[in-house]
């Protein structure tokens, strides 16, 4: 059974094991308005929380991805190169990074689904 | 705005064997076995065949289909869209400009030079330099070639480590664009909540690493840096220099300038404060201008003053003894000369005095349209302005009318979209410049729209939602057009 957890800067993981499927949230994708790329690090490189490692460019912005956990790159979801809308169309499904989590423990620093609802209601204002 | 759109392309009015002009024979001898048979074309080029009166109106037809500032008002913030005075047109069109070719003596184009010469002078004076190129073809292209010479002077001086540049928050994308073309890393510093750059955010990113900080003033936000003197002081401290992004130029004219605030390295947009053509009917220009001490790394060519037959006058310099650590080439020949001309044109034309009233005036403009609309739209920044200022949307957002509603409607009373969602500091920035060239007749046309949209947005919000409805083409969809372009009419 696979958990999500979120991040202050918009993105999810949905963890299952110490295996987690990284994306953006409904709400960065709406905020960003229309994909147009997604920057995607290689199968087999490292990313480390907090750190970025990736964008995602829209019309409006480029936007960093940053890395809710640390861990390794097991795949990326290459329908995005030819199809980056996909995140709009469905961003909760439409994962951009797959992980194998090095420190699973580090999700406790992560919000669930209501603090981040909270979270993403206070940047409203 | 002209509703009655011209959708034709030309290929549709083609037909077979029709023609507009008979070519004179060719009197030059040539054979066509000399020619290598795989340079030579297979299938007949594919031409529009058309007679004289379908070409010309075909194309008047279509210019109606523009918008641009000679067919209404052009409130796009941050682009300084002014009013292009005829005359720019009349003096860049003079035929002893436009005859002349690029590879001709310098001593028999004089009055060329010389044009050129006057306009690096007076861009010099206008902006507190030592001196300016004209080289760069476009704004972004200016802030490479300015960052080119920060490079340059800090390698000059045997110092490699300086491989970052600080760009505010606020800053236009294309500054950290032109910092990674530069080959030069990009770090981001915070604005205050009142937009102006974070002084206490700044000091601790100043070190030994840092090439340039750049900075627009005023700012994206329309607010004046009013710390540029602190700022320019701890990035000297620090070794690096300061760079004057002009986009925002227009308030300043003739009121204060960059050099005098301490930058080292500015920009201009001609297309912007200068009054030539901007935005898809453009070309730009963006000469660049440096303090003393750094002329030497400057692009050439550049004009100089020199003996012509005895007689003072002007000459093309490219590198010399003096010169020797020139950055070189940035462009083909002298940059835009003819949007070079059209500014000179503009400067001559206004005067000192004339000048010195556009900042004010801009700034009047600007703050006239801020007050009116004020209790309808949400204002973040809530200070006397410059040239612009940033709405963050509707005051009342409660019928989740956006920004992009706003815009949209607002093309369906004949104005032009102002800026939206720049800058990144709020979710729904909608940007305002009128520039000083609007009349105060046409300021209140525009709030009288922007007044009656925000009471659509209220009482019915699914009119401004489905904005525009009068348009010729309502909502196109940019994303996949930019993404999948057909760029041929025979894709179609």
């Amino acid at each position: 059974m696979s958990k999500i957890y979120y991040s202050p800067s918009h993105e999810y993981i949905k963890v299952d094991g110490n295996i987690g499927f990284i994306g953006i949230t409904d709400y960065a994708q709406n905020a960003l308005g229309n994909v147009v790329y997604v920057d995607m690090p290689e199968q087999g490189d490292d990313v480390e929380a907090g750190e970025d490692f990736g964008a995602v460019e829209s019309v409006k912005a480029a936007s960093d991805l940053i890395s809710p956990v640390s861990g390794a790159v097991l795949d990326i979801n290459e329908e995005l190169i030819d199809n980056p809308r996909l995140i709009n169309e469905d961003a909760m499904n439409n994962w951009i990074i797959k992980v194998e989590l090095t420190d699973p423990s580090e999700l406790d620093n992560l919000m669930d689904e209501e603090a981040y609802k909270s979270h993403c209601e206070s940047e409203k204002h | 705005m002209n509703r009655k759109y011209y959708g034709k392309v030309i290929f549709e009015l083609s037909r077979p064997g029709r023609v507009g002009y008979s070519l004179p024979k060719n009197g030059c001898e040539y054979k066509l076995d000399e020619i290598p048979s795989d340079l030579l074309r297979v299938k007949k080029p594919n031409l529009p065949e058309v007679d004289e009166p379908s070409v010309v109106r075909h194309y008047n037809n279509m210019s109606t289909n523009n918008f641009g500032v000679d067919t209404g008002f052009y409130p796009l913030g941050s682009c300084t869209m002014k009013y292009n005075p005829k005359i720019n047109e009349e003096m860049a069109s003079l035929p002893a400009f436009t005859s002349l070719h690029p590879f001709q003596s310098s001593d028999t184009v004089q009055g060329a030079l010389e044009a050129y010469y006057k306009l690096q002078s007076m861009l010099s004076e206008i902006g507190g330099m030592a001196e300016f190129t004209l080289n760069p073809y476009a704004g972004a292209h200016g802030e490479l070639t300015g960052l080119m010479v920060i490079r340059a002077y800090h390698e000059s001086r045997g110092d490699m480590k300086r491989t970052k540049v600080i760009v505010p928050d606020s800053a236009h994308g294309t500054n950290p664009a032109s910092a990674a073309v530069a080959g030069l890393k990009v770090v981001e510093v915070k604005s205050l909540p009142d937009g102006t750059v974070d002084v206490e955010a700044l000091k601790p990113l100043l070190d030994d690493t840092v090439a340039a900080v750049m900075m627009t003033n005023p700012n994206t936000v329309g607010i004046f840096e009013h710390n540029i003197p602190t700022i320019a002081t701890l990035v000297h401290d620090c070794g690096a220099l300061l760079y004057y992004d002009g986009a925002n130029l227009n308030p300043m004219l003739g009121v204060a300038r960059p050099g005098d605030m301490g930058f080292d390295v500015m920009h201009i947009n001609l297309h912007k404060t200068f009054s030539t053509p901007h935005g898809g009917g453009g070309p730009g220009a963006g000469p660049v201008g440096v303090r003393a001490g750094l002329e030497e790394f400057l692009p050439n060519p550049r004009v100089v003053k020199c003996k012509v037959n005895e007689e003072d006058g002007f000459a093309l310099e490219y590198k010399t003894e003096k010169r020797a650590k020139s950055l070189g080439r940035v462009s083909s020949w002298l940059g835009n000369f003819a949007v070079e001309l059209r500014a000179l044109a503009y400067i001559l034309s206004l005067g000192c005095d004339g000048l010195r009233m556009a900042g004010p005036l801009a700034t009047l403009n600007a703050n006239y349209v801020k007050e009116s609309l004020r209790d309808l739209y949400a204002l973040p920044i809530d200070r006397v302005c410059k040239h612009e200022f940033v709405f963050d949307g509707l005051a009342d957002k409660s019928t989740g009318v956006t920004t992009l509603n706003v815009a949209k409607r607002l093309l369906d009373n004949g104005f032009h979209a102002p800026t939206i969602y720049f800058p990144l500091l709020f979710h729904e920035s909608l940007m305002i410049e009128p520039t000083e060239t609007e009349s105060k007749e046409t300021l209140d046309e525009f709030i009288g729209v922007m007044r009656e949209i925000a009471r659509e947005a209220k009482e019915t919000p699914d009119v401004v939602k489905n904005a525009p409805l009068l348009t010729p083409i309502r909502k196109p969809d940019d994303t996949a057009a930019a993404l999948n372009p057909v760029v041929t009419f025979f894709e179609l």
